[in-house]
């Protein structure tokens, strides 16, 4: 128990995806703008980070490795086929079919959960931060388990760091900044500063 | 709009990353040092400059509602084959480079040149528009990366410039890779007089 709670510390705190991996940049920057929104962006995330990463933990483990094939058919033909090649074509494909079934299932149980989530469900198939959590699955061979808690440390690691920057944001507007830095170069010279804090942590052992 | 503009725009005045903000992630993530960087503009620039080019040869036949799923299957190809070949032929760089050649499928240029260029032009002019963005995208990254290695690691493409006792954590690190980017937009949005409302 103890490991799987440093581990959810790690991806959110000291490994964080977007301050210490710079994955999902895109929407961080476009959606940053607004609180409420960034709020809405952060839950879509972590629920779909919580379900692709484990999802594709599955195929990995039963469709694509050596052997895992043969594993659980015992199909002699099967033997020694590694399809481990199509890992990035089959993770993506996972990843949009899944926001897409997650995005029909949502908006037919939970029209209220669904207009909160809005347009960021389909966006979210193009955020690097899915895609990234699923392939440092991949790198680090994790367990079920870990692969679940690290797909949902690593979507609320995403999901401070878009609201606090959204807050920031919300702040600077009254501020009087040059006129080539505002926008995006003002949000960049501020994620380099909130990165700096997050590296405090860098020195936890846990 | 003829095709020296279409290749021109995207160098400096319309540039990918600090005017379209497109495909920050990556633009962050391998400017460690110059050698990273340069393997990369190839590899977008391969990925790019092909992805465009089918996918303006097709844009007729694919129906629009699946046309975002078409894209991705010939992106994730496109990078697979980039993927599958440094890993055969240059081993160490690949492992260096570790995820980020995998997540040019969702590096936001190649889709968002697709969507808007690609799938409305014919073949010669997308291919243009493919190479002027990753010709662009590159330079932002070279320009990074040799301000990281030469402050980070005091080196110049492996040649030490400042003494070899010098190590300065900071820029190969998140924070110094955001700050020396924003300080580039900072510059690129003032010579080309572009502000933001």
């Amino acid at each position: 128990m103890e490991y799987y709670l440093s581990l959810i510390a790690k991806s959110i705190f000291i490994e964080n995806i977007l301050l210490a991996y710079f994955l999902g940049m895109c929407s961080f920057l476009a959606i940053s703008k607004n609180i409420d929104t960034s709020i809405g962006l952060g839950k879509a995330v972590v629920f779909v980070n919580t379900l692709t990463v484990p999802l594709n933990w599955f195929i990995l483990k039963y469709l694509l490795e050596k052997n895992a094939l043969y594993n659980w058919t015992k199909i002699e033909a099967l033997q020694g086929v590694d399809l481990s090649y199509l890992g990035l074509l089959t993770f993506i494909a996972t990843i949009a079919a899944s926001v897409q079934l997650v995005e029909m299932v949502i908006d037919r149980y939970s029209p209220s959960l669904y207009n909160s989530l809005g347009v960021f469900l389909p966006l979210i198939t193009v955020n690097c931060a899915i895609l990234g959590s699923t392939i440092f699955m991949r790198e680090r061979s994790y367990n079920l388990v870990e692969a679940t808690v690290f797909g949902f440390g690593s979507g609320l690691g995403f999901a401070l760091a878009i609201v606090s920057m959204a807050a920031i944001r919300y702040k600077l507007r009254y501020s009087n900044i040059p006129d080539g830095l505002k926008g995006l170069g003002i949000t960049m010279v501020l994620t380099g500063l909130i990165s700096l804090a997050y590296l405090a942590f860098s020195g936890v052992q846990l | 709009m003829n095709n020296k503009k279409i290749f021109q725009d995207p160098l400096i005045s319309d540039n990918p990353i600090t005017r379209q903000v497109l495909g920050i992630c990556s633009a962050l993530a391998v400017t460690v040092k110059l050698e990273q960087a340069i393997v990369m503009t190839f590899a977008l620039t391969f990925v790019l400059c092909l992805s465009n080019v089918i996918v303006s040869m097709i844009r007729n036949f694919i129906p629009n509602n699946i046309r975002i799923i078409v894209y991705m299957t010939i992106i994730s190809s496109l990078v697979a084959i980039v993927d599958l070949f440094l890993k055969a032929y240059a081993y160490d760089l690949s492992k260096e480079l570790s995820v980020f050649i995998a997540l040019i499928i969702t590096n936001c240029i190649v889709m968002g040149r697709a969507e808007a260029f690609a799938s409305k032009n014919a073949l010669y002019p997308s291919f243009l528009d493919g190479l002027g963005n990753s010709l662009g995208y590159g330079a932002i990254l070279l320009i990074v990366a040799f301000f990281r290695e030469l402050f980070g690691f005091g080196t110049i493409l492996d040649f030490q410039i400042i003494s070899s006792t010098y190590n300065n954590g900071l820029m190969t690190m998140a924070p110094g890779a955001f700050v020396i980017l924003g300080l580039i937009i900072w510059l690129q949005r003032t010579l080309t007089k572009y502000v933001e409302e």
